[in-house]
């Protein structure tokens, strides 16, 4: 079941049309990638879902139902750009947060005393938070984005800022998070942090979806039918050529020993290129070569010219 | 607690619990009575050095009329101006020569000083010259007891005013008093307004250049957290100005208790107004035995409660203008292109309000106590002039409708400019995004 499906959504802004019936579906408990390059539309639509702005047709359903007001307490949202009151104490300013969420303020208070012990910033609570660093603001920005345990999680770019060693344990809270049955959006630029974690993407170019699925079909709908073979022979090699397959690159790793790039058409299957490669080479190994999100990613932005103005 | 409650709470103690807040809470009162009894105490006080003054009366007629007063002291000559100005032990501040007849040659005194003439000596020395010269004129015409008719027919007359109330009684008022009042309550919610309106607009810039903003409006409304904003920070404003009025009471009371009594704090005020109004009007008797009464004639409770609608009114009116100002623009430098004309407004309205002070029910402030803009300043002015009750209720009328449309397309501007970030707006811009949908 999807938990959150928006349908044909337009938003035009007076100089540029932001979003041109944008369809996604976000399939509850999974975690899934919103990719386009900059400008594309995705913080237009990340606002549409989160009610601060209307779109100007099309319609949002949420949990089943069109999106309502009230939905905001079961979206838990943690903007690109991040910013909290400098001024103001973080444990203070963590719980009056919250309390916006709809949690009471005893709720809150105990719900926030778990994250920061989790966390080991407990002993900040009564800080300004202009005082903290800028990893401690960046935990203290994601405990508010998850704090009232919401059905969906928006997470726009969320490692920007953690040092490795956070971002590794950033990762691992959000996998937990998505084992608890939480939904997650991931809007990122960092294409191996897709392929690791996420489970569907929509990738918007220019105010379409231009691209969507589960990450696996994806990057299998993108496949070259290219492999990389690694075998021994004991005389010289021949260009390999046959019905089914043909030579693109090679090297030679050392004596006997070769790295071979093979294209095969499409309708042979595996075994059968192995087959007819192992009757006379010792194949020492052999691997697909499925192209990466990251390429994905460049080659249908690359294809996609501006199909608006 | 709604949403909005949230907000208004936050706000509010936020600005509350400031050091800033509070020492301007308690020590502003105290400063500005500082500022108007200290010189008023230290102008009460005589220098307790007294001067003396040589005179060297070459007619001889003159150094006999001199009297001496708290601080002048004069004494007959005792040798030419030479030797005084060769003995330095002599101890004399001034040397008055006065060498021929002064009504026939008037340039024929002088007063001689090492050191500048202080303005109180030079005063007291031409008054008794003058009192003497009229003395001699005087009796130069030969009359009889002319110097007793002249001084019975110099009578001084100050016109004492009375009101008509409408339950046929009468209070006795004084124009001075009541155009204080009213010109210390105009300044009082111009000061208000302004700063208070400018706190939102820093605090709605705040959010949106530390981004904070995004997080916000993904819980709560646009509307709601600009108007809890308002309000919060406009019940600053009303604990500001609640604590400064108990402050000045208790000031004033102790005052009172210090001083000792109605009479002295009575000449006090009585200077005081003087002062303020710039009248050189000598005290008169007749209006300081009245001024307890003239007091109370001014009726202190409407007025408190006009100013705190008129406060709350153009509040509202300035500070929807001013989140909308503060949503629009990116930094503070940017401000000024739509900051200027709301302070040239606001200061029109002050100056309005200030030449009101002299013709309270003129067509200057009368229409200006009628538009939404310049009313709660100008309106402070009219106020103590006991005007008729329904045009007090349509000017508030006219300001609430005004505010509560200002805060509507505020509100407009607010959901939009929030979220822009790059290039300053113009403001056609600004006005379009009033029909956005949000």
């Amino acid at each position: 079941m999807d938990l959150l499906e928006t349908q044909d959504v337009v938003k035009q802004y007076a100089n540029h049309l932001a979003l041109d019936g944008v369809s996604i579906q976000v399939p509850e408990g999974r975690i899934f990638g919103l990719l386009g390059p900059n400008g594309a539309g995705k913080t237009t639509l990340i606002r549409i879902i989160n009610r601060i702005t209307a779109p100007d047709s099309g319609t949002v359903r949420f949990d089943g139902h069109l999106s309502r007001p009230e939905d905001v307490y079961q979206i838990g949202y943690l903007p690109e750009e991040r910013g909290l009151y400098k001024k103001m104490k973080v444990g203070e300013q963590a719980i009056y947060l919250a309390q916006l969420k709809g949690l009471s303020y005893a709720e809150a208070k105990k719900r926030l005393q778990y994250w920061f012990e989790k966390f080991e910033i407990m002993e900040w609570w009564n800080r300004k938070l202009e005082e903290l660093s800028k990893g401690m603001q960046q935990k203290v920005q994601f405990i508010i984005t998850v704090i009232h345990e919401p059905k969906l999680l928006i997470l726009d770019e969320p490692f920007s800022g953690f040092d490795p060693v956070n971002a590794e344990r950033l990762k691992q809270e959000i996998l937990e998070l998505k084992e608890k049955g939480h939904t997650i959006i991931f809007s990122t630029h960092n294409m191996s942090s897709v392929e690791e974690i996420c489970d569907h993407i929509a990738l918007i170019n220019h105010a379409h979806v231009v691209l969507k699925g589960a990450v696996g079909e994806v990057r299998r709908q993108f496949r070259t039918h290219r492999y990389q073979i690694r075998l021994q022979t004991s005389e010289a090699l021949p260009k390999l050529e046959g019905p089914l397959f043909s030579e693109q690159a090679r090297t030679a790793e050392s004596e006997g020993i070769y790295n071979i790039c093979i294209a095969k058409r499409p309708e042979a299957s595996n075994s059968e290129l192995l087959r007819a490669l192992g009757e006379r080479y010792e194949i020492l190994s052999f691997a697909e070569e499925i192209p990466s999100m990251h390429d994905i990613f460049i080659q249908v932005v690359e294809n996609n010219p501006l199909k608006t103005e | 607690m709604g949403k909005i409650g949230l907000i208004v709470k936050r706000e509010y103690i936020q600005r509350v619990s400031k050091k800033s807040f509070l020492l301007l809470t308690f020590l502003a009162p105290i400063l500005f009575a500082a500022l108007v009894f200290v010189p008023l105490w230290l102008s009460s006080i005589k220098g307790d050095e007294v001067k003396k003054v040589a005179v060297l009366d070459s007619v001889g007629k003159y150094a006999s009329h001199f009297k001496d007063t708290e601080d002048i002291q004069f004494v007959p000559a005792e040798g030419d101006m030479e030797t005084y100005r060769a003995d330095k032990e002599r101890e004399i501040y001034a040397f008055l020569s006065i060498s021929a007849d002064l009504l026939e040659h008037p340039d024929a005194a002088i007063l001689y000083s090492e050191k500048q003439i202080p303005m109180s000596m030079k005063k007291e020395v031409n008054n008794q010259i003058a009192h003497i010269l009229r003395d001699e004129k005087l009796a130069s015409f030969h009359i009889p007891n002319l110097k007793e008719i002249i001084q019975e027919s110099d009578i001084t007359f100050d016109i004492r005013t009375v009101k008509w109330e409408a339950d046929g009684s009468q209070n006795a008022t004084s124009a001075e008093v009541v155009s204080i009042a009213g010109f210390l309550l105009t300044f009082l919610i111009y000061i208000f307004i302004t700063s208070y309106g400018s706190m939102v607009m820093q605090g709605v810039m705040e959010e949106k250049t530390n981004r904070i903003i995004e997080l916000m409006v993904s819980s709560v409304r646009p509307f709601d957290l600009m108007i809890g904003k308002v309000i919060g920070i406009g019940m600053v404003g009303l604990t500001q100005f609640v604590l400064w009025g108990i402050l000045t009471f208790v000031l004033v009371t102790g005052t009172l208790f210090l001083f000792g009594g109605d009479a002295g704090t009575a000449e006090l005020m009585q200077a005081s107004s003087a002062m303020e109004a710039g009248a050189m009007t000598p005290a008169v008797d007749p209006t300081q035995l009245k001024l307890q009464e003239i007091i109370a004639s001014i009726p202190i409770a409407s007025l408190a409660l006009n100013f705190v609608l008129y406060f709350i009114g153009g509040y509202l009116l300035y500070a929807s203008l001013f989140a909308a100002i503060g949503s629009a623009i990116n930094q503070p430098e940017d401000s000024s292109q739509f900051m200027t004309p709301m302070l040239l407004l606001m200061v029109f309205a002050l100056y309005a309000g200030i030449y009101s002070v002299d013709n309270p029910d003129g067509p200057l402030a009368f229409w200006c106590s009628w538009i939404p803009f310049t009313s709660p300043i100008v309106m402070m002015v009219r106020l103590p002039y006991d005007i008729p009750l329904w045009q007090n209720l349509l000017s508030l009328v006219l300001l609430y409708g005004t505010a509560f449309g200002c805060i509507w397309i505020s509100g407009k501007i607010y959901r939009i400019g929030i979220l822009m970030y790059g290039k300053k707006p113009g403001l056609m811009e600004i006005l379009r995004w009033i029909h956005y949908r949000g």
